[in-house]
């Protein structure tokens, strides 16, 4: 029944099959532990008298809460401690503070506004699970009940309510200036309109959960030494053990934390919700406490893949070649941040798919909304603007009647091409998976195109440069928030407050990618100045002009049509004329791309940070 | 809740435990007598993972009151194994590679050992069935079928 085919004659030369383990079947080191069941999951360390945690949690979307009556709850019998929001010394937090990433967006215990259904409130600690569920239902809330918003689009409105508190505007800041993660690369709005054609799609995925056999938890119990032993099945050991110092006001050097066994995860098992609080209960009864996830609260709190829903607009040439690709991307990330933002950056990095395109721009934004809060989980990030990209592809294909892998196989990047984020494309290999795909669908493709591969045509001039690349009166790759930016083009900045993310979520999804009336500055990355063979009009004075950029194809064959195309129309309100001078000379301001310090081969290496992936500027 | 005295044999050997009235045979498998193979994944019946044999049957522990096994005779995947000496199930999960979290293989090896001991030369058909009600959320289902067919004697392709 094996499903695995090894096709050593692809990359043959590039792989050394004398190897002792790789291509072999092993056996797992911990095998023996799961098969006679003696591998030691959290769980499976017993403590005398030990104690059991439960939570009131929300029952509402969105509310302020104003008073919390727990009297009763206190009195029940076999309650050791009921453990409230004023009891976790640092009450605030946000997974990637550790990584020095967001800004600190929710509470362990949440005493003041729950925004999504299930976040905790109280945290009761008993004798017994059955004890701890009848005190958690003796808790009386009172709740002011807020409007909710369960749609992204709608909770980039103007008037959506403010779902995260440390985000009012309900979108992640990045770097602090930005409402969104921006990736630019020439030209789109020119190349749309020298596209044959012009493909829009919407695509969306839903939230997904991740549903491990063993639900989250963690055991927490008091040692001899003042420390704290912390079982736990996080996939995440050290940021639950800084989370919980973080929280706890507690140095690390007091927590003992145990993991490494873990019940199935993918994902689902790294936002350190567990540990901090069982750590806090043996804290405060001095008693072994174990706080787990029942297969419903891991279904409704434990955190899920988010929603994603993106845009897509593709200029696509008769021949095939995909010339401009622009996104517009929304991310759910619930009521808190937790790992969205970060998945956000990872999806931008990844545009625009393993295909070589000369005009790429996005905006991808991380939107608040009332729902359970997202997180990682397989490939998080890259997953849904896949589908996206790869169902996109599918529907160019068929517009312009091309078979969809003949299609791949024209715009797949190859070894040594500029990928949009300014990094060499290497080890690739799109062609040969199309082509063995072709082969097993039985899909016939022109011998041309079966004997392409990966290893050729790739890093030519055209392929490695980085175009010129538009910017907005301020220098800046396009505008900052959206508070800033027309809702159509061209109608200035007459709206002060958030701009509407779209009429019923269908008009205008978001910022526009790209302003029409963005120029090209002198300065800026990219900048080549208009080369001397093309006869483009000279610069006003005050204003560097408008220019298309040329992609490879129009240096060769098409000349006429696309170097020298009708510039774009004059916006209706004219730039502020406080815009930067542009008269500086043109100076090479060609960046020199990414280099790795050995000669480019396929070899594994680690990535750097590239400083072209978002549109922040160091301050 | 009294604490209330409770007797069965365990892998063979004869088992005193005082156990809460109403317990669940899983919580007391666990807490009480200390047998801590079969594992806890949902706790209503839907995982598997607690699977045990109560007179060679399998049954869910998680939904099955500890009193009901008074007398009885109840195994675990703790039982499997001879000493140093892996059952044949044990032997092939290992080397087929059937397991990779490891949580639901107790379950599934107890399902595995009432199908073998009932029809020592089952169809896939039938070990499909035999696993239907145990998930395994790594997604291992092929190799943990082929695994099983292979325990019992019959030849089949090993992954990889």
């Amino acid at each position: 029944m094996s499903s695995i085919e090894f096709r050593k004659d692809l990359f043959a030369d590039e792989r050394d099959d004398n190897l002792n383990e790789i291509g072999k079947p092993t056996v797992r080191q911990d095998i023996l532990g799961h098969v006679t069941g003696r591998s030691p999951y959290y769980d499976d360390h017993l403590f005398d008298g030990l104690l059991h945690l439960k939570c009131v949690r929300s029952p509402h979307h969105h509310a302020r809460i104003r008073s919390i009556d727990t009297s009763a709850a206190e009195r029940m019998p076999g309650v050791k401690r009921v453990i409230k929001p004023s009891d976790v010394p640092n009450n605030l937090n946000t997974l990637l503070s550790l990584i020095n990433f967001g800004k600190d967006d929710e509470a362990l215990l949440q005493g003041g506004k729950v925004s999504y259904v299930g976040e905790p409130i109280v945290a009761i600690v008993a004798e017994t699970e059955h004890q701890a569920r009848r005190a958690v239902d003796a808790v009386k809330v009172d709740y002011d009940v807020l409007p909710h918003v369960l749609d992204p689009e709608e909770a980039m409105k103007p008037e959506a309510p403010s779902v995260n508190e440390a985000y009012p505007n309900n979108t992640f800041d990045y770097h602090e200036l930005y409402d969104h993660q921006k990736l630019r690369f020439g030209d789109t709005q020119a190349a749309f309109q020298a596209a044959d054609h012009v493909v829009e799609g919407k695509y969306q995925l839903s939230p997904i959960e991740q549903a491990p056999t063993e639900t989250c938890g963690a055991i927490a119990a008091p040692e001899t030494n003042d420390r704290y032993v912390c079982y736990t099945g996080t996939q995440a050991l050290f940021f639950s053990l800084g989370t919980t110092a973080k929280l706890l006001d507690m140095p690390s050097s007091r927590l003992h934390f145990v993991g490494g066994t873990v019940g199935g995860g993918f994902g689902g098992k790294v936002d350190s919700l567990h540990e901090p609080l069982a750590v806090l209960g043996a804290h405060l009864t001095g008693a072994p406490v174990k706080y787990v996830f029942d297969r419903q609260e891991e279904m409704q709190v434990g955190a899920p893949r988010g929603a994603e829903r993106w845009y897509i607009k593709d200029g696509v040439m008769n021949d095939g070649r995909i010339v401009a690709r622009q996104f517009t991307g929304i991310f759910d990330a619930g009521a808190y941040s937790r790992l969205s933002p970060y998945a956000i950056v990872k999806a931008t990095g990844h545009l625009p798919g393993p295909y070589t395109i000369p005009n790429v721009s996005s905006n991808v934004y991380c939107v608040y909304t009332n729902r359970t809060p997202a997180t990682a989980m397989r490939g998080f990030g890259i997953t849904a603007v896949d589908f996206a990209i790869e169902c996109h592809m599918d529907k160019v294909a068929s517009q312009i009647n091309m078979n969809p892998i003949e299609l791949r196989i024209r715009n797949a990047y190859r070894d040594g091409d500029m990928k949009a984020h300014r990094r060499l494309a290497k080890n690739t290999a799109l062609i040969e998976c199309c082509q063995v795909a072709a082969q097993k669908a039985g899909v016939r493709l022109s011998p041309e195109l079966m004997a392409d591969s990966s290893l050729r045509g790739g890093g030519t001039p055209e392929r490695i440069e980085i175009p010129e690349t538009l910017t907005d009166d301020y220098g800046k790759i396009g505008d900052r928030r959206r508070s800033n930016i027309p809702i159509h083009p061209g109608e200035g900045t007459g709206q002060q407050s958030r701009v509407a993310a779209g009429v019923r979520g269908e008009q205008v999804v978001a910022a526009p990618a790209q302003d029409t009336d963005m120029v090209i500055e002198p300065g800026r990355d990219g900048y080549r100045g208009p080369s001397s063979g093309e006869k483009l009009p000279q610069a006003p004075q005050t204003m560097a002009p408008i220019q298309p950029t040329p992609y490879p194809e129009a240096e060769t064959a098409a000349q006429p049509v696309t170097a020298a195309p009708a510039p774009p129309p004059p916006p209706t309100t004219p730039p502020p004329t406080a815009s930067p001078p542009a008269a500086t000379p043109q100076q090479s301001a060609q960046p020199t791309p990414y280099q790795p310090d050995k000669p480019f081969d396929r070899g594994v290496k680690r990535p750097g940070v590239s400083r072209f992936l978002s549109g922040s500027r160091r301050r | 809740m009294s604490k209330k005295p409770l007797q069965f044999t365990l892998n063979g050997s004869p088992t005193a435990v005082f156990a809460n009235g109403g317990a669940n045979l899983l919580d007391v498998l666990r807490r009480e007598v200390g047998d801590l193979t079969p594992k806890y994944g949902c706790g209503q019946g839907t995982c598997g993972t607690c699977t045990i044999l109560i007179d060679g049957e399998p049954h869910l522990g998680c939904l099955t009151l500890a009193e009901s096994v008074e007398g009885r005779s109840v195994e675990t995947t703790g039982g499997l194994a001879n000493g140093p000496d892996l059952h044949p199930l044990q032997k092939e999960f290992m080397e087929g590679f059937a397991a990779q979290c490891g949580f639901c293989t107790p379950g599934m090896l107890m399902a595995a050992k009432a199908l073998l001991d009932q029809n020592p030369r089952p169809s896939r058909e039938e070990v499909v069935e035999a696993i239907s009600g145990n998930i395994c959320r790594c997604t291992g289902y092929e190799s943990i079928i082929d695994a099983i067919l292979r325990a019992s004697g019959q030849n089949v392709g090993r992954a990889v």
